[in-house]
C-alpha cells in the first residue's frame, strides 16, 4: 500500500504536467526572442504575475471555501507599496517587498477577522465591500495621484543582486516567484494546518465536534492568502510602472475568481491554466472585436453552466477517460 | 454652518437613500427567498436609465420614458430569469456570482454596442426643473423632492404588497421557508420569475430617476450595486425593512461625512491634516460603517426571521 | 461516581419543551442507552450534551466539571465525542484523511504548515488501527462520498473513537440500515463494550437490548423510566406511552 492518499488533491500525473509547464514556461524566454515577439514576453510575464495572485486566491477559495471577492486589493496594497515608497525616492526592492507583505497581511487580518464572523453569502459581499472600500480610499489619496494613479519612476532595486529592468531577468524572478509560491501552497494544504483548512470547507460543523477552534486556522489561512497576493502586487507594480485604483477595482477581483475556477479550484497548477486560458482568450478575442467582453461574458456564463471543474476538471475527465478505454 | 446648506444636504442624502433602497428592494428579496445573490442588479439600474432616456428622446417625455421604460426594464429582467439565472438556484454561491459577472459584462457590453460608449443625457422636463423656496435663504431643487416623494412610494407600495397581499404572503414565507409553500401548491417557479423581474424593474426605475441628474452611463450599475451589498448588509440579507433602514442610514452618513467630515476632523486635528484625510476617510465611511455593524451584529440590524 | 451528570435540563422552542425537567448519569463504562419516539426530543437533548446547542437551564456535569457553557470544541478536547445521525464525514477526503482528521484534533494545535500529514505517521498509523477496529481497513484508501451508508456510519464511529473519548454520544448509528448493516453495527458496538463509556440514542429496539446495560425512556421531552432492559420491558408506564403505542 502506497502512504500517499488516493485523494483528488494529490494526483501524481498532475504533479507531473503542471512541472511539464513550468519546464515550458522556463523556455518562454528564448523562444520569444528567436521570434522576435517581445509583445508575447510582455503577456507571460503578466500572465505569471497573476498566476501568483490566483494562487493565492485559489488557497482560499479553492482549498478553503472562503470566496473572498476583493483580492484585487491585496494586489493594489502590494503596489502602493512599492510606488509610494517610490514617490518618496526610495527605491530599496527589500523594504519594497516588505512593505507589500506586511500591509497586505495587515489588511487581510483586519478585515479577516470581521468578514470570517460570517459565512456564504455574507462572506462574499462584505469581502467586496472591503476591497471597494480600499479603491475609494486610494481614489481620494490626491497625494498619490488620485484616481489618475502613480507613475513609477524607477522599478525596484536590488543592487547587483537582480537588475530589475532585464525584461528576461524579471520574467525569471517572476517565473521562480510562481514555483516557489506553488510549492508553499503544495505544503501548506498538505500540512496539517491544511488539512484543517480542507475540513473546514467540507464540514465545519463536523471540524467543531471533532475539537477544531476553525475561526483561527481559516483566519491565519486569509492572512497567507493576502500576503501572498500582497508580494504579487509589488511584483506588479513593477511591471506595470504605473498604478492606479483601478486595479483593485471589484470587477478585477470578479476576473481574478474567474481565472481560479477556469483553472480549477484546489488544484496547485490550476490558477497557472485559468490564468493563461483567461489571458489568452482575452488577446485573442480583443483582435477580432472591440465587443470582445460581451464574447467573454457569454463564455463565462456558459462555463459556470455547462463546465464543471474548470480546466483542470476537463482535462481530469479526459484522462481517466483514456484510462477507462486503456 | 448655513442652514440652508444642511437642508439641502440632508435633501441629498435622503435622496440618495431612497434611490439606494430602490435599487436593494429587488436585490434583498431575491436573495431572501431563492438564496441567490445576484451581481448584474446593478444593471437593471443601469438598463433602466438606458430604456428611459430612450423612450424620453423619442417621445420627447420623460413621463412617458419612465412609464415605458418600467415594463421594458421588466421585461428584461423576465427575460434574464428565463434564461440564466433559472438554472442558477440549485447552485453554490460562487455560481452565482461567476454567472452574473458573466451578465454584467454582456449587459455593459450590449449597452455599449446599442448606445454607444458615451453617456446619455436626458433632459428634465420644465415642469420639474424648477426650484421650492420654503424660506428666505433655502433653495430646493424640486425634481430632489420628486425623487424622494416617488421612491417613498413605491417604498410604501412595496410595503403594502409584502405585508397585505397574498402573494406578499407567500414571498414572506418563501423567504423563511421554502418547502412550505411549495407544499402549499403554489407554483415555485412563476414566484421567483416574478420577483426577480420585479425586482429588476424597481432598480430600474432608480436609474430612471437618477439619469436627469447624472446622465445614464455604462458603470453607473457597478458602482452602486457595492454600495447596495454594503446597505442589506447593515440591514440584514433578505430583510425589506432592513434594506430600508440601512438604506436611509447610508445615504445620509455618506452624504453628510463627504461635507462636514473635515469640520469634524478638524475639532481633533490641524486643518491641513484634516483636510487630506477628510476626503479619504469620507469615502470609506460607508464601509467603515458595515465593519462597526458587522463586528457587533454580524447578521445585520433587522436579520430575517430563521429559515 | 458517574461520568456525565446531567441535572434538571431545560430547553423549549417557542412553547415546546423539547427537554424538561431531565436529569440522567451514565456511569464509567456503561452502554446508557436513550429510546423514545419520534419527537421525543432525543436529537435535541443530545445536541445540549455535545454542546452544540445550550439549555435553557440545568446543569451537565462531566467528569466532575460543570461543561454546561462549554462550547463544543471545548466539550470534545475534554473527551466528550459524538457521532452524527445525518452522516456528517468529510465527503472530498478519504476514509484514511478522514480518520487521521480526528486523530490531529487531539494532538495539540494544527499550526504545523510544513510537514506532509501523509507522511506523519503519528496520524496515519492510528488511523488505520482504528479503520480496522470498525471493519474498513479495506476501504482506507477510497474517498468518503465513494462508500454505502453503512459504511459511512462505521467511519463515523472510527473518528469518533481516534479522538480517544472518554464518553461516546452515539446519535442513531443504525439509522437508515438494512438488517445486515445493522446486525453489523451491533456486533462493533459489542467489541467497544465495557472498555467505552457509552450514551446511545437509537429507534433500533432490537439493537437497544441486545447492547444496553441500562436505558432511560424519553416521552415528550422528559424522561419517564431509567432501568435495565428487562425491567424496562416490563415496565407498565413505557409500554403505555411508548411500546404500547407502537403495537397499536
Amino acid at each position: 500500500m502506497s502512504s500517499r492518499p488516493n485523494s483528488i488533491f494529490s494526483a501524481p500525473r498532475w504533479l507531473i504536467i503542471g512541472v511539464v509547464v513550468m519546464v515550458l514556461l522556463a523556455f518562454a524566454p528564448p523562444i520569444i526572442e528567436a521570434l522576435d515577439q517581445a509583445f508575447w514576453l510582455d503577456v507571460f510575464t503578466r500572465m505569471l504575475i497573476l498566476s501568483i495572485a490566483a494562487a493565492s486566491l485559489n488557497l482560499i477559495l479553492g482549498f478553503g471555501g472562503m470566496v473572498s471577492f476583493g483580492h484585487a486589493a491585496f494586489l493594489g496594497i502590494g503596489a502602493y507599496a512599492v510606488g509610494i515608497p517610490a514617490y518618496y525616492d526610495e527605491y530599496s526592492g527589500f523594504l519594497h517587498i516588505l512593505l507589500a507583505v506586511a500591509c497586505a497581511a495587515l489588511y487581510a487580518l483586519i478585515t479577516g477577522a470581521i468578514s470570517l464572523r460570517t459565512k456564504g453569502v455574507h462572506f462574499i459581499m462584505i469581502t467586496m465591500a472591503f476591497g471597494q472600500m480600499m479603491f475609494y480610499g486610494f481614489v481620494s489619496l490626491e497625494e498619490y495621484g488620485g484616481d489618475d494613479g502613480l507613475i513609477i519612476y524607477e522599478r525596484s532595486n536590488f543592487g547587483d543582486l537582480i537588475d530589475m529592468y532585464d525584461d528576461t531577468t524579471f520574467y525569471y524572478v517572476c517565473l521562480v516567484s510562481l514555483a516557489v509560491v506553488l510549492f508553499i501552497v503544495h505544503r501548506l494544504v498538505n500540512s496539517r494546518f491544511g488539512m484543517v483548512v480542507k475540513g473546514s470547507k467540507s464540514n465545519e460543523r463536523r471540524m467543531g465536534a471533532l475539537g477544531f477552534p476553525t475561526y483561527r486556522y481559516r483566519l491565519t489561512a486569509y492572512v497567507i492568502s493576502g500576503a501572498i497576493c500582497g508580494y504579487a502586487g509589488a511584483l506588479l507594480g513593477n511591471f506595470t510602472e504605473f498604478i492606479s485604483p483601478e486595479m483593485m477595482d471589484w470587477t478585477r477581483s470578479g476576473e481574478l475568481i474567474f481565472m481560479v475556477v477556469l483553472g480549477g479550484t484546489a488544484t496547485i497548477f490550476g490558477p497557472v491554466y485559468g490564468v493563461l486560458a483567461f489571458l489568452v482568450i482575452e488577446e485573442i478575442l480583443s483582435a477580432i472585436t472591440t465587443y470582445w467582453h460581451l464574447i467573454f461574458g457569454l463564455l463565462l456564463v456558459l462555463v459556470v453552466l455547462f463546465v464543471q471543474g474548470g480546466i483542470a476538471g476537463l482535462l481530469r475527465r479526459w484522462f481517466s477517460k483514456k484510462k477507462e478505454a486503456v | 454652518m448655513d442652514a440652508s446648506l444642511v437642508i439641502t444636504q440632508l435633501l441629498n442624502g435622503m435622496q440618495l437613500g431612497v434611490l439606494l433602497f430602490l435599487v436593494c428592494a429587488g436585490l434583498t428579496l431575491v436573495f431572501g427567498i431563492m438564496d441567490f445573490i445576484n451581481l448584474a442588479h446593478g444593471s437593471f439600474y443601469m438598463i433602466g436609465a438606458y430604456m428611459c432616456g430612450t423612450v424620453t428622446m423619442i417621445t420627447d417625455s420623460f413621463l412617458i420614458g419612465v412609464l415605458l421604460g418600467i415594463p421594458l426594464t421588466l421585461a428584461v429582467g423576465y427575460l434574464t430569469e428565463l434564461t440564466v439565472v433559472r438554472r442558477l438556484y440549485q447552485r453554490d454561491h460562487l455560481d452565482h456570482v461567476l454567472a452574473t459577472f458573466g451578465l454584467i459584462l454582456i449587459f455593459d457590453t450590449g449597452v455599449h454596442l446599442i448606445w454607444g460608449a458615451g453617456g446619455m443625457a436626458i433632459p428634465l422636463p420644465q415642469w420639474l426643473d424648477s426650484q421650492i423656496r420654503p424660506a428666505e435663504d433655502i433653495v430646493i431643487p424640486t425634481y430632489r423632492v420628486a425623487i424622494i416623494v416617488v421612491g417613498l412610494a413605491v417604498a410604501g407600495g412595496l410595503y403594502y404588497v409584502v405585508t397585505k397581499t397574498r402573494v406578499g404572503m407567500l414571498i414572506r414565507a418563501g423567504a423563511s421557508n421554502r418547502t412550505m409553500v411549495e407544499a402549499l401548491g403554489v407554483d415555485i417557479k412563476k414566484l421567483f420569475t416574478l420577483v426577480f423581474a420585479a425586482g429588476a424593474a424597481i432598480a430600474g426605475v432608480a436609474g430612471m430617476m437618477i439619469s436627469p441628474i447624472t446622465e445614464a452611463s455604462i458603470g453607473m450599475g457597478n458602482e452602486i450595486i457595492i454600495v447596495a451589498f454594503v446597505v442589506i448588509i447593515i440591514g440584514g440579507i433578505g430583510s425589506i425593512k432592513g434594506a430600508f433602514v440601512g438604506a436611509l442610514i447610508v445615504g445620509l452618513i455618506d452624504t453628510l461625512g463627504r461635507s462636514y467630515l473635515d469640520q469634524f476632523l478638524k475639532l481633533f486635528m490641524g486643518a491641513e491634516n484634516a483636510e487630506t484625510a477628510a476626503p479619504a476617510i469620507s469615502a470609506m465611511l460607508v464601509y467603515i460603517l458595515m465593519a462597526i455593524v458587522l463586528a457587533v451584529r454580524p447578521q445585520g440590524l433587522f436579520p430575517p426571521k430563521v429559515r | 461516581m458517574a461520568l456525565m451528570e446531567v441535572r434538571d435540563l431545560n430547553k423549549s422552542f417557542g412553547g415546546v419543551h423539547a427537554t424538561s425537567h431531565v436529569s440522567l448519569d451514565v456511569a464509567e463504562g456503561e452502554l446508557h442507552a436513550i429510546i423514545g419516539p419520534n419527537g421525543a426530543g432525543k436529537t435535541t437533548l443530545i445536541s445540549q450534551l455535545s454542546g452544540e446547542m445550550l439549555p435553557d437551564s440545568g446543569e451537565i456535569l462531566f467528569a466532575g466539571r460543570n461543561i454546561t457553557n462549554h462550547p463544543m470544541h471545548a466539550r470534545s478536547h475534554m473527551g466528550l465525542a459524538r457521532s452524527f445521525q445525518i452522516t456528517s464525514v468529510f465527503q472530498d477526503m478519504t476514509m484514511l484523511e478522514n480518520v487521521a482528521l480526528a486523530i490531529q484534533a487531539h494532538q495539540g494545535h494544527s499550526f504545523r504548515f510544513w510537514k506532509p500529514t501523509a507522511k506523519d505517521s503519528s496520524l496515519f498509523e492510528p488511523a488505520m488501527e482504528y479503520l480496522a477496529q470498525v471493519g474498513l481497513k479495506d476501504k482506507a484508501n477510497s474517498l468518503a462520498n465513494a462508500v454505502s451508508h453503512g459504511e459511512h456510519r462505521q467511519l463515523e464511529i472510527a473518528m469518533a473513537l481516534a479522538t480517544d473519548p472518554k464518553l461516546l454520544l452515539l446519535d442513531e448509528p443504525m439509522a437508515g440500515m438494512g438488517q445486515e448493516e445493522s446486525s453489523r453495527m451491533v456486533e462493533i458496538l459489542n467489541k467497544f463494550k465495557g472498555s467505552k463509556t457509552m450514551l446511545l440514542i437509537e429507534h433500533d429496539m432490537d439493537a437497544v437490548f441486545a447492547l444496553a446495560d441500562r436505558i432511560s425512556v424519553l416521552v415528550y421531552g422528559a424522561i419517564i423510566a431509567t432501568d435495565t432492559p428487562d425491567a424496562i420491558r416490563s415496565n407498565e408506564e413505557v409500554k403505555r406511552a411508548y411500546l404500547g403505542e407502537e403495537a397499536a
